[in-house]
């Protein structure tokens, strides 16, 4: 989980016939990477407000959310306890949830909340981009997934879960065989 | 053991999960490339193309013609801009057609070009281009296949709606894409835009034999941006259809300013009833100063001549001569429907494509059945609905262009999804889509603003080629594409790079130009002044400090070829005239230091290169086309001699019993 802090969580992928490389925008931890002033320069026709990562507070509290997470986690394995790892493995579902739901809010509003002078304004259109997966939006095909360190992290979080399971599992059993 | 297949339990959902979203992603348009693609191109060698395709070079400033379908290029034309490599613009004769009201202006931003129209049908006598930047419309020759005439307009701030012609040629109109005060040389505050900025709709009377230009008429229109133009045709023929945008009148950020509205206008103007108008002796001459330049090919020269009125009439104060007809969001072409009936708008920024009927639109003026509260700037505004036949749905995004074929379909270009839309003008329903690579402007179909369109293909001209071809450093090659629509599925057959910026093209059947080439100019009927019909006649002359060399090339030598008598601080100007007279044997002449140009001179014309020498030294000259065997013998020295000096001219070539007739 350490790798968070040198891997990118989550990456946005944009396709379009004049962009056949495609553009790209990698969510760290602390940063948002890639083609940001292409995608703040295409964006400005229809509206859509300018990515600045110093305006995302997310940014600023997460290494430190991210990091009590860690030492709790290391804890809870070096306390060998299984109520550490299930607190631990609870407060990853929640960061989890809190998580995308922050990012879905914040999706929610870059997509919607469009400047009313834009020079392209369709009708009934939205361009919230996809939590997880791809949509087409306009001539943009837009996808939204986890990077290379989010997968670690999701790996990790479920071999907690799937350790957690594992010792329940035995725990009862013992119980079992007990009486 | 027991935890390892535990763990794989868990880690293989994930790795599953992963892979599947990573191919979830929708897969790609298929290319469309025609299987018969190689065989429907292929011009064999020693063959001809089936059609002339005139190109214009956008910020090249020049047009270019290529083979269709071979997307081969066969000249550069220059127009606009200096063209070292056969001396247009450098040489004395060609100087005076880059001449305007601003002075010499050797280049130009070249967009829209243009076939002269007998009865709605290209007849392949002259193409019309735009100068955008400094406003011009030049007239090319297609028998010689060089700019004849080039006028400039006054009261235009930029020519972009234009070079567009009516039924029979009888005018070429150009309107401004940025409107300014009118009355030259008004110094008013840019603030001041709505008060005193206006639109010309400039409409130029085309001789019918000769083809010269001449302002006819200008039509004082509301201070917007006029985009695009075409002339109405059958039933539509009095009528001239302008696309306008930034009816905001923004004078600042006009990417947001200029794109508030949803709707912004197509302005119809009855030119037939303008011309009546004129015949009245309405509208007033006011002082303007343009420049009108005129090649003649007898003499092989240019003249400039300077005019100083333009008739101008207030559309304000004559009812019924211009409509506007709302159109969804900044409008780029207003293209009418082969039997003139139908007129459609492309809105760039709009959600679908209007198809307005001219017959409603008449019945909408006959029941004056205005919108009140747009009447603005003294003009009848119709109502949308009343002049609509229908709206082409869901087309894509960013429609610029349409065209259409002889089958009934018209074919729009979308910039923003980079495609083509076929659809149905009858019923607009669309048919068939195709990707270009990428970002395509115009689109041209041969004939396709006929009243008979050729068909066949489409071509697509594109902005942008990123990675379709070999990488050329940063900057790239832009492109055309040639697609077959014969078929209801349109096919990719052909990419080919382009010169400059392909802004508009037109193709024409080649049989329509070949017949009428010019092969050579006929020594006989050269009536330039520095003419020398035989090297008998070929001489230097002095006069103050100013040296005419009358000097002649013919297979393999120029004579005279040894010149003496030069003096530092003359000016000396070799007359050349290219004695052949057979067809392509053009002949070269550059002479060392030039920091003009070369020239290239065709069978029978005479050009005239000016060259001051800056040092005295022995400066050889020579042919720079590869002529003949001997060419590298074709050759001479000039001698430039101290101001001071006391060396007699004299000329002389040797011995030669060809040359003595």
């Amino acid at each position: 989980m350490i790798s968070a802090y040198f891997l990118p969580l989550w990456q946005i992928i944009l396709e379009a016939p004049q962009y056949p490389e495609g553009l790209g925008m990698k969510i760290w931890l602390n940063n948002i990477t890639g083609n940001i002033d292409q995608i703040n320069g295409l964006n400005h026709y229809i509206g859509m407000k300018h990515i600045i990562v110093e305006d995302f507070v997310e940014f600023k509290v997460l290494p430190y959310v991210f990091a009590f997470i860690i030492v709790l986690g290391l804890y809870s394995a070096l306390s060998g306890r299984l109520t550490w790892l299930k607190i631990w493995f609870s407060l990853l579902v929640l960061f989890a949830i809190v998580g995308l739901t922050d990012f879905y809010l914040w999706e929610y509003d870059y997509g919607h909340n469009l400047d009313p002078m834009a020079a392209i304004k369709v009708p009934g259109m939205n361009y919230q981009p996809p939590l997880i997966g791809y949509k087409q939006l306009l001539n943009f095909l837009a996808g939204s997934l986890p990077d290379i360190g989010g997968i670690i992290v999701v790996i990790a979080a479920l071999m907690a879960g799937g350790v957690m399971v594992y010792e329940m599992r035995l725990k009862r059993r013992i119980y079992e065989k007990a009486i | 053991m027991k935890s390892i297949t535990n763990l794989s339990k868990v880690l293989l959902p994930v790795i599953v999960a992963s892979v599947a979203f990573t191919g979830c992603k929708p897969g790609k348009a298929v290319d469309s490339v025609d299987g018969d693609a190689s065989k429907k191109v292929y011009v064999a060698p020693g063959k001809y193309d089936e059609l002339y395709m005139f190109a214009s070079g956008g910020f090249s400033g020049q047009v270019a013609a290529y083979g269709l379908p071979s997307g081969r290029l066969l000249k550069v034309i220059p127009v606009f801009s200096q063209n070292a490599e056969n001396g247009y613009g450098y040489s004395e004769e060609t100087k005076p057609m880059l001449n305007t009201s601003h002075g010499f202006v050797p280049w130009d931003d070249a967009h829209h070009t243009q076939l002269s129209k007998t009865n709605g049908q290209d007849d392949g006598r002259w193409l019309f281009i735009n100068g955008n930047n400094t406003p011009r419309i030049a007239r090319l020759n297609l028998a010689t296949f060089k700019t004849e005439e080039i006028i400039e307009l006054p009261n235009v701030g930029g020519n972009h709606a234009s070079p567009y012609c009516t039924e029979n040629t009888e005018y070429i109109v150009g309107n401004t894409r940025f409107s300014i005060p009118m009355d030259a040389d008004q110094d008013v505050p840019i603030d001041s835009y709505k008060e005193n900025f206006k639109g010309a709709a400039t409409f130029i009377k085309v001789d019918k034999d000769k083809g010269t230009m001449n302002i006819a008429f200008q039509l004082i229109v509301p201070g917007y941006n006029y985009d695009l133009a075409r002339a109405g045709k059958g039933v539509s023929k009095d009528w001239m259809f302008f696309s306008t945008y930034n009816s905001e009148q923004a004078n600042t950020l006009l990417e947001v300013n200029a794109s508030q509205r949803d709707k912004d206008f197509i302005m119809a103007v009855n030119w037939k009833k303008a011309e009546a108008l004129v015949a009245q002796g309405k509208g007033k001459r006011v002082p303007a100063r343009y420049a009108h330049n005129v090649w003649d090919e007898k003499t092989h020269s240019a003249t400039s001549t300077i005019k100083k009125d333009v008739l101008m009439l207030d559309v304000k104060d004559y009812p019924g001569l211009v409509y506007y007809i709302p159109c969804p969001k900044s409008p780029h072409g207003a293209d009418v429907s082969p039997d003139g009936e139908f007129f459609v708008a492309s809105g760039k920024l709009a959600a679908v494509i209007p198809v307005f009927s001219f017959k409603k639109m008449l019945a909408a003026i006959e029941k004056q059945d205005f919108e009140d509260q747009r009447a603005d700037m003294g003009i009848p505004v119709l109502k949308y609905a009343s002049v609509l036949e229908g709206e082409v749905e869901k087309p894509g995004l960013g429609p610029l262009h349409t065209e259409f074929d002889d089958q009934g379909y018209a074919y729009t270009s979308m910039f923003v999804s980079s495609e083509i839309v076929k659809w149905k003008v009858s019923t607009r329903e669309i048919i068939d889509r195709i990707p270009t690579y990428y970002s395509i402007g115009h689109l041209s179909v041969p004939g396709g603003d006929n009243k008979k369109p050729y068909g066949k293909y489409v071509v697509a001209l594109n902005k942008i080629t990123k990675d379709r071809y070999l990488p050329t450093g940063p900057e790239l090659t832009q492109s055309a594409q040639l697609i077959d629509i014969t078929g209801n599925k349109m096919k990719l057959l052909l990419d080919f790079p382009t010169i400059g910026e392909p802004h508009y093209a037109q193709s024409i059947a080649a049989d329509l130009i070949t017949k009428n080439q010019v092969k050579f100019f006929k020594l006989e009927e050269n009536h330039h002044p520095y003419a020398v019909k035989s090297e008998k006649e070929t001489r230097v002359v002095r006069k103050g400090n100013r040296v005419d060399i009358y000097m002649t090339a013919i297979r393999s030598h120029l004579a005279p070829d040894n010149i003496e008598g030069i003096k530092l601080g003359d000016e000396v100007y070799f007359h050349l005239t290219n004695l052949e007279q057979d067809w392509d044997v053009p002949h070269g002449f550059a002479v060392k230091g030039a920091n003009t140009a070369e020239l290239l001179v065709m069978p029978g014309e005479t050009a005239t290169l000016k060259w001051t020498p800056d040092r005295t030294a022995i400066f050889p000259f020579y042919c720079t086309d590869f002529c003949s065997a001997l060419h590298q013998e074709m050759a001479g020295y000039i001698r430039v001699s101290p101001a001071n000096s006391n060396v007699p001219i004299s000329y002389k070539i040797g011995n030669n019993p060809l040359a003595k007739k």
